[in-house]
């Protein structure tokens, strides 16, 4: 069973066809690239699948449940997780912090166990540390835990961001332009953390990106999208061979 | 014939929270911020409406342009010292200042007129009209808070269709940024909308004292606030919507004032607010912001 | 430019610091009234400051954790006042002793103010900003307006109330009215001791050092920041809106109580929007998420024009405006706020350039 099935998904705002009739199939433990050029839809298509705006017509699917119209919190339940293309962080909490926000739904205790200090808001916010100093090492972020995250350098607030998705514990990861802004070394480190989190998380990852080095080098498959509908999709390669999408990216 | 003269004086008192409603509507629209301290400018345009004309015995009309030159003044210092610094800065910290800023202008006046509230003498010099043999009775304050906030809309909205400068200011409240691009000056234009504002509140502040004639330093907030209402209910930003905002309201408070409880009219009117606020929180002639992911 | 940010303290470090400053200023204040070094008319306002510091601790999760300005705080105060000192003044038979009677005078004042906010709340709290702000200030009125108005008695055949006038309550001759319209309540015990209100500023401190620095805490904080982010991680926005204006309602409501119970009479009058707007000053000038700071803020602002009250007397309230506005222009303008760096580091250079040329 696909990871994500997605079915002549759509969307109108007025009179625009922002997402016309897109389908794509993400198998589990893929690491799929979205791309177009600006003003393809490929973020409305985030949007769509993360439940931001409700799709005019389509249904998707998430490891065979239906999650067509539901709503943001409940599709982050049922494991979509995401960044956002102009970052997204709560600047004013700590880096820590940042990340103890994603491992919410995660490690419960009630607000009066909180308020009045009873064991086991002792016993889970001890878990939540250690489970949020982890991650954290991961993106080798754990020295500046204590950090305002708008303290942080560009590059580390993107990788906090993905640290904080990765915290709701999902099955699949949006990657809106993880790149953006990135100078050419910190995206290949970027690169490798993303072939790492893939790997050591057993997550599937769909990301949206400009940049061609980055996406011909770690995609498996690709969709391009213009004008709001799929132009191709299929294995990187082939994509990137064809005439059309070369047009689409470069003018007739 | 009592519910008549009821719906009357509500009309009258509601064009001139229409006339402060106006001030609210244009500053949100294009400012994007609640001037928390519009109805206190009408309580300073009141007080010079009666140094000029009670005490020092100018024609209530000189007294009244000298009121709107002083409150523009107001308005357009108020803007650049307190609002402008504060254009990127977050709603809350914007309205906090503008608290402050109402704070300041009651508590200046308390400090120069004192704590006494004074007897306005009414400035308005129109005939009572009578009707039905005298069963209806309308004072010259209330017609003239009527004719005056009719023509004062038709105005508004010409100006608005019709000059350089109200288009600036339909294209500011539209998207600022692009506004600017185009080469709308948009400083000015913003200075401009809290000149008209504050011109306009000195106004009501004559028309409201004259027909309430007690004045003190807290005499704007009230009105001010029932304004704001009056500006939501019709849908904030628009102009035709501040004049059926203001003059329902007017109406709700007096009919409820007449027929339910002296006592609980104002709770009524807040009431008010919050239903709208609940069921069509653009009010009646306004239109849905959507935020941007 | 150099990445030194400060790093963000943490939260035990500072609420322990503030518990200590708190038993040492009540420490203080107990053996100066015990020793009678200070006047009557200081030690009069000891209550009413710790009502105050409550208060803005209250507002300040409001404001500075949920970052939505409330502008209702004097309509919770008002029902917890009224419902606390109702709760008394009927329970004074059956309850005589004070120790066991005010402390449950104080839970339901707070529980019901608590209510109240959690209704208002749900159909509040999807409005933002501004919005927010006049809606909350709408409520208070309303709550004042309708208290204020508010008739009740009791005879042998229970309850009447009215909204009109006290005989059209229909109260028997053997009767007692109990609420009289825009007279208020007479009659409440007198329980609010300085003791009594310092316990219950200090367990407000605790909470809300503790519910700041907890899951929940968290949750409001995330959302303050970023509502868009807080809901791609699964966070229920109206959740925990809502548990934020209800803890801030409670809390009021139990300030209301001790404030009602200082006197022996009550009015609703007293509880109008300047009440709301005197404690967002305290709050504000406090530091907008600063607890330690509203307390402080809260105590000082009070007492200060109450010890000049000879010589400013009428220009506090103007005072309290010019800073309100400097705080604002201060802190939340960016243009200023990078000037001032950019002066001081101009400043820095200054400094450096000197030294150098003390060493030629």
């Amino acid at each position: 069973m696909a990871m994500l099935e997605v079915k002549s998904l759509s969307i109108n705002f007025g009179g625009l066809r922002a997402v016309d009739e897109v389908s794509m199939k993400i198998e589990k433990g893929e690491l799929y690239g979205l791309i177009g050029p600006n003003g393809a839809g490929k973020t409305t298509f985030f949007n769509l699948l993360t439940g931001v705006y409700k799709p005019t017509s389509g249904t998707i699917m998430l490891d065979g449940k239906n999650i067509t119209g539901k709503n943001t919190i409940d599709i982050n339940r049922a494991g979509i997780a995401r960044t956002f293309q102009n970052i997204r962080l709560f600047k004013d909490l700590s880096v820590l912090d940042n990340v103890k926000s994603g491992l919410h739904s995660q490690y419960k205790y009630s607000t009066l166990e909180g308020v009045f200090r009873l064991p086991r808001y002792f016993k889970k916010e001890k878990e939540m540390d250690k489970k949020a100093m982890e991650l954290l090492k991961v993106f080798d972020l754990d020295k500046e835990a204590a950090l305002p995250a708008s303290g942080l350098p560009y590059g580390k607030q993107r990788k906090l961001e993905i640290a904080r998705a990765l915290a709701t514990n999902p099955k699949l990861l949006l990657l809106d332009e993880p790149a953006a802004g990135m100078n050419p070394h910190e995206t290949a480190e970027l690169m490798e953390t993303i072939r790492f989190v893939r790997d050591n998380f057993d997550m599937t990852i769909l990301l949206i990106e400009h940049d061609m080095s980055l996406v011909s080098v770690i995609c498996e498959k690709l969709t391009v999208l213009n004008f709001g509908q799929l132009l191709c999709g299929g294995k990187t390669s082939d994509v990137l061979a064809n005439p059309e999408v070369i047009t689409a990216y470069l003018g007739e | 014939m009592g519910f008549l003269s009821n719906l009357i004086n509500g009309i009258s008192l509601g064009s001139i929270y229409a006339v402060i409603a106006l001030g609210y509507t244009m500053v949100y629209g294009i400012a994007k911020m609640l001037n928390f301290a519009h109805g206190d400018v009408i309580m300073i345009g009141a007080y010079v409406v009666y140094l000029t004309s009670v005490k020092a015995g100018l024609p209530p009309v000189l007294a009244v342009v000298i009121a709107m030159v002083a409150c523009t003044i107001l308005g357009i210092t108020i803007e650049k010292v307190a609002y402008k610094p504060l254009r990127k800065a977050t709603s809350l910290a914007v309205l906090i200042t503008a608290i402050g800023v109402s704070y300041f202008l009651q508590n200046i006046a308390l400090v120069i007129f004192g704590a006494n509230p004074i007897n306005f003498t009414s400035v308005v010099n129109v005939p009572v009209i009578k009707l039905f043999d005298g069963q209806i009775v309308i004072s010259g304050e209330a017609s003239t808070a009527i004719v005056v906030s009719v023509v004062i809309v038709i105005a508004l909205s010409l100006f608005i269709k019709k000059t350089k400068s109200g288009k600036a200011m339909l294209a500011v409240s539209e998207d600022k940024g692009a506004a600017q691009l185009m080469g709308v000056n948009v400083n000015r234009t913003i200075s401009l909308t809290f000149a008209i504002g504050s011109a306009l509140a000195a106004i009501a502040g004559a028309l409201l004292c004259s027909a309430y004639p007690i004045l003190s330093n807290t005499t704007g907030a009230m009105p001010g606030i029932k304004a704001f209402v009056a500006a939501v209910f019709g849908g904030i930003g628009s102009i035709p919507g501040a004049m059926i905002g203001g003059i329902l309201i007017g109406v709700i408070e007096i009919l409820g004032k007449a027929y339910i409880s002296t006592q609980l009219a104002d709770a009524i009117v807040f009431g008010v607010l919050i239903l709208v606020l609940m069921f069509k929180p653009t009010g009646i002639l306004g239109k849905k912001i959507n935020e941007k992911v | 430019m150099k990445n030194k940010t400060k790093t963000i303290k943490p939260y035990t470090k500072q609420s322990f610091i503030t518990y200590g400053i708190l038993i040492a200023a009540f420490a203080v204040t107990l053996i100066l009234v015990e020793t009678g070094s200070i006047s009557f008319m200081l030690q009069s306002l000891l209550v009413p400051l710790c009502v105050y510091a409550i208060l803005a601790v209250s507002l300040n999760l409001t404001v500075g954790i949920l970052g939505e300005l409330s502008l209702g705080q004097a309509g919770f105060m008002c029902i917890g006042a009224y419902t606390g000192a109702l709760f008394s003044i009927l329970m004074q038979e059956a309850i005589p002793e004070s120790a066991i009677r005010f402390p449950l005078a104080l839970l339901i004042g707070g529980v019901c103010a608590a209510i109240f906010g959690i209704l208002i709340g749900i159909p509040v709290l999807r409005l933002r900003g501004d919005y927010l702000a006049m809606v909350t200030l709408a409520f208070g009125e309303i709550i004042k307006n309708i208290c204020g108005a508010l008739y009740l008695g009791k005879d042998s055949e229970g309850f009447h109330a009215s909204l009109d006038s006290a005989s059209d309550m229909g109260l028997a001759p053997d009767g007692k009215v109990l609420i009289n319209g825009a007279l208020g309540l007479n009659g409440t015990p007198k329980d609010s001791t300085f003791i009594i209100a310092f316990i219950a500023l200090f367990i407000t401190v605790i909470i809300a050092y503790n519910f700041v620095n907890s899951r929940t805490g968290r949750a409001v904080m995330s959302i303050r920041d970023n509502r868009i982010a807080a809901e791609s991680i699964g966070l229920n926005i109206t959740k925990y809106k809502l548990i934020t204006f209800g803890l801030t309602a409670f809390l009021a409501g139990v300030a209301g109580v001790i404030y009602s119970h200082n006197f022996a009479t009550l009015q609703a009058v007293k509880f109008d929007y300047n009440m709301s707007i005197l404690i967002l000053v305290f709050v504000v000038l406090g530091g907008i998420g600063s607890i330690r700071g509203s307390v402080i803020a809260a105590v000082v602002l009070t007492l200060i024009p109450e010890l000049l009250r000879e010589t400013i007397g009428q220009y506090r309230m103007l005072f309290y405006a010019v800073i309100l506005i400097a705080m604002m222009l201060l802190t939340a303008n960016t243009k200023f706020k990078s000037k001032l760096t950019a002066y001081m580091s101009k400043l820095k250079g200054l400094v450096v350039k000197e030294k150098k040329g003390e060493v030629k």
